[in-house]
């Protein structure tokens, strides 16, 4: 299965393990996530402005190019890339005025038509379905217990959440394919800090602590997610000791198919507790 | 206590964020779950009912609007449907439109960029530059 | 007898001057009485000094370009800039700690990029400048410095950019780090200046140096013009 994939510019950067690590593990389900030849910088957040179309040119132009290259469907695996292009696309759909004035000032492209469809790599995950994903589990994941956190972006305004927002159960359907031990943590949908951490980085230190310390509590020897930016504010600004790892998703799963995982870009270093686990050394067996 | 009301300003919050303020009934749920309403000035509902009051110098004032993080929580709660996410930004807005208002975030004195994500600097400008 | 030239009314910073329709605003603003002590350098479209900003008669869109090279029109309003005050970040090539985000610790305001054109809509080179900003925001120092290559640094960009980005300074870093640390070091160039440095040409450079006129001018009309086979 092909499908167009906007990478947006975190993974391209900060957060290319991210990136590797779904292709890999994509590639191993016989997903070709194919990048989009020309795309820019959606935005990362949904301007709320009622009169504001200027913040609005840079995911439309992602929609058009997917238009272009002969797309109906854009999977993306940033959260927050996927939350401003389907409110955009929302947007779009639910004031074509907006649409005609965007299209009329982007006068050196063709129109867009309103007709792409943005996803999530989850959704297309939960598409595939969990029960063909646990058929190419290779490693089992056994006694790695994590905490699934959401963040907000997945899941907030309704109009474009993939699951519910008070108590989403996709990345818990997910682990449990691949055989890792889910931990319930009440804090899974509670905002990170988000972009405070540039400069107001003392609330999300504190979030971070609140987060982390909820899932410790309740046996979580790890969190898994899927956003970059909470990746960033998660993993690198957990002050006390005992910190935990955070993994993304795709990283587990790259992982239970046997496959290698480089963990660099992780400040909190997931590599003690996978070996303590025997993880690591059944891939390296495999090779 | 004399009150001084500022119609206008209220009629330009509810422009910009293109919701009826006066539905709200100030019943808390959205300042109750905040994630970040322990560092804010002034809690968001009643942020909110003093937009209603025309009390526009404490509101462009207040430290509220910059600690949201609009993570949509308030939205997704009220009870009456109010995207209280809007509102917020509305009010930001409204400082950062005008010509010799400072930015909330000073670009030049960011610590320890080269570490950042581009995700965070991005949406931080996007939410408190103007 | 020379034909009078045929004429054209244009509004020098609002004033009206009748000006030869076949000059460049450069010419026309000196045959309009104007001297010129800034804003314009090699008069060949070269340096970028003479950046400047006209509307044309019944238009309502304000165009961009170098008055060294554009034609006058009849009815044309133009202003030149002489100058645009943007802010270049201070660093030591030298010392830079080199990553994908580097562009962005010295110019944190191309983040605020919305993709809206308007850089692309005046350049006067006609470059991909919203492109090669975008490329440096993804860390794609390569074709940041490739797409950026001829610009002039006129500045155009940068006055009417609603973000306030300084496209010519954030390509300029980009060519220097790519120059620096990314592209292909010549090795055919050390090995020259090893040979330099070790005195190989010196007795060479000597005999030019003492050479008369005379001599001079036979060692060049007898030098290598073809390629050796």
């Amino acid at each position: 299965m092909n499908i167009l994939y906007y990478p947006g510019c975190t993974l391209k950067t900060t957060a290319t393990s991210l990136e590797e690590s779904a292709l890999k593990a994509t590639q191993a389900l016989g997903i070709e996530l194919v990048e989009l030849k020309d795309w820019y910088c959606c935005g990362a957040v949904f301007s709320l402005s009622s009169d504001d179309l200027m913040h609005q040119i840079a995911p439309i132009r992602t929609l058009i190019n997917v238009q272009e290259e002969g797309g109906d469907r854009v999977v993306t695996i940033c959260d927050m890339c996927y939350n401003t292009l389907k409110q955009a696309n929302l947007l779009m759909k639910e004031n074509p005025d907006k649409l005609k004035t965007i299209n009329a000032f982007l006068d050196e492209q063709v129109d867009y038509k309103g007709k792409v469809r943005v996803y999530h790599l989850l959704e297309l995950l939960k598409e595939f379905g969990f029960n063909e994903i646990k058929k190419k589990v290779k490693v089992k994941l056994n006694g790695l217990k994590v905490a699934p956190y959401y963040g907000c972006m997945l899941l907030r305004p309704r109009e474009v959440a993939l699951d519910d927002p008070e108590n989403p159960g996709i990345l818990e359907e997910l682990m449990k394919s691949l055989g890792v031990e889910v931990v319930e943590n009440p804090l899974k949908t509670e905002c990170c800090g988000s972009y405070h951490t540039v400069n107001r980085k003392e609330i999300v230190e504190k979030k971070t602590k609140q987060i982390v310390s909820s899932a410790r509590e309740r046996g979580a020897e790890a969190l898994v997610l899927s956003c970059p930016l909470c990746h960033f504010n998660l993993d690198t600004r957990q002050l006390e000791a005992g910190r935990l790892p955070i993994f993304y998703f795709t990283e587990l799963m790259a992982l239970a198919f046997g496959l290698e995982v480089d963990f660099s870009e992780h400040r909190v270093d997931p590599k003690h507790l996978l070996e303590e686990k025997g993880i690591l050394k059944k891939i390296r067996v495999m090779r | 206590m004399k009150v001084k009301t500022d119609r206008e300003f209220l009629d330009r919050v509810q422009e910009l964020s293109g919701q009826n303020l006066n539905e709200c009934y100030q019943c808390g749920t959205c300042s109750a779950g905040c994630p970040f309403v322990e560092e804010m000035d002034i809690l968001p509902d009643r942020l909110i009912r003093l937009v209603i009051l025309g009390e526009k110098e404490r509101v462009l004032g207040a430290k509220t609007p910059w600690i949201c993080a609009a993570c949509f929580t308030c939205t997704v709660r009220c009870p009456r449907g109010l995207d209280i996410a809007k509102i917020m930004e509305a009010i930001r807005q409204i400082k950062l439109r005008k010509r010799k208002e400072a930015d909330e975030t000073k670009i030049e004195k960011i610590e320890d960029i080269k570490h950042l994500p581009q995700a965070a600097l991005v949406s931080n400008f996007r939410k408190q530059t103007g | 007898m020379a034909t009078k030239p045929e004429m054209a009314k244009i509004y020098i910073m609002g004033k009206e001057h009748q000006v030869p329709k076949e000059l460049t605003i450069m010419g026309a603003l000196e045959y309009a009485g104007y001297k010129y002590i800034r804003g314009a350098g090699c008069r060949a479209g070269f340096c970028g000094a003479c950046s400047t900003i006209y509307r044309k008669k019944g238009e309502y869109k304000l165009y961009s370009d170098l008055a060294c090279q554009t034609l006058v029109q009849d009815g044309m309003r133009l202003v030149q800039l002489p100058f645009v005050p943007a802010v270049k970040a201070k660093y030591d090539l030298g010392k830079l700690d080199v990553s994908k985000n580097t562009v962005l610790e010295y110019y944190p305001e191309i983040a605020r990029c919305v993709t809206c054109n308007t850089c692309n809509k005046t350049c006067p080179q006609d470059l991909e400048v919203m492109e090669f900003i975008q490329a440096a925001l993804k860390g794609d120092i390569e074709k940041s410095a490739r797409l950026s290559f001829d610009c002039i640094q006129c500045g155009l960009c940068a006055v009417r950019c609603p973000a306030d980005i300084k496209h010519y300074h954030v390509g300029q870093l980009v060519r220097r780090l790519y120059g620096k640390y990314m592209s292909k070091k010549s090795k055919n160039l050390e090995k020259r200046l090893k040979e330099m440095a070790h005195g190989k040409y010196d007795s060479e450079i000597d005999r030019l140096t003492r050479a008369s006129k005379e001599e001079l001018r036979q060692i060049y009309k007898s030098r290598d013009i073809e390629a050796a086979k």
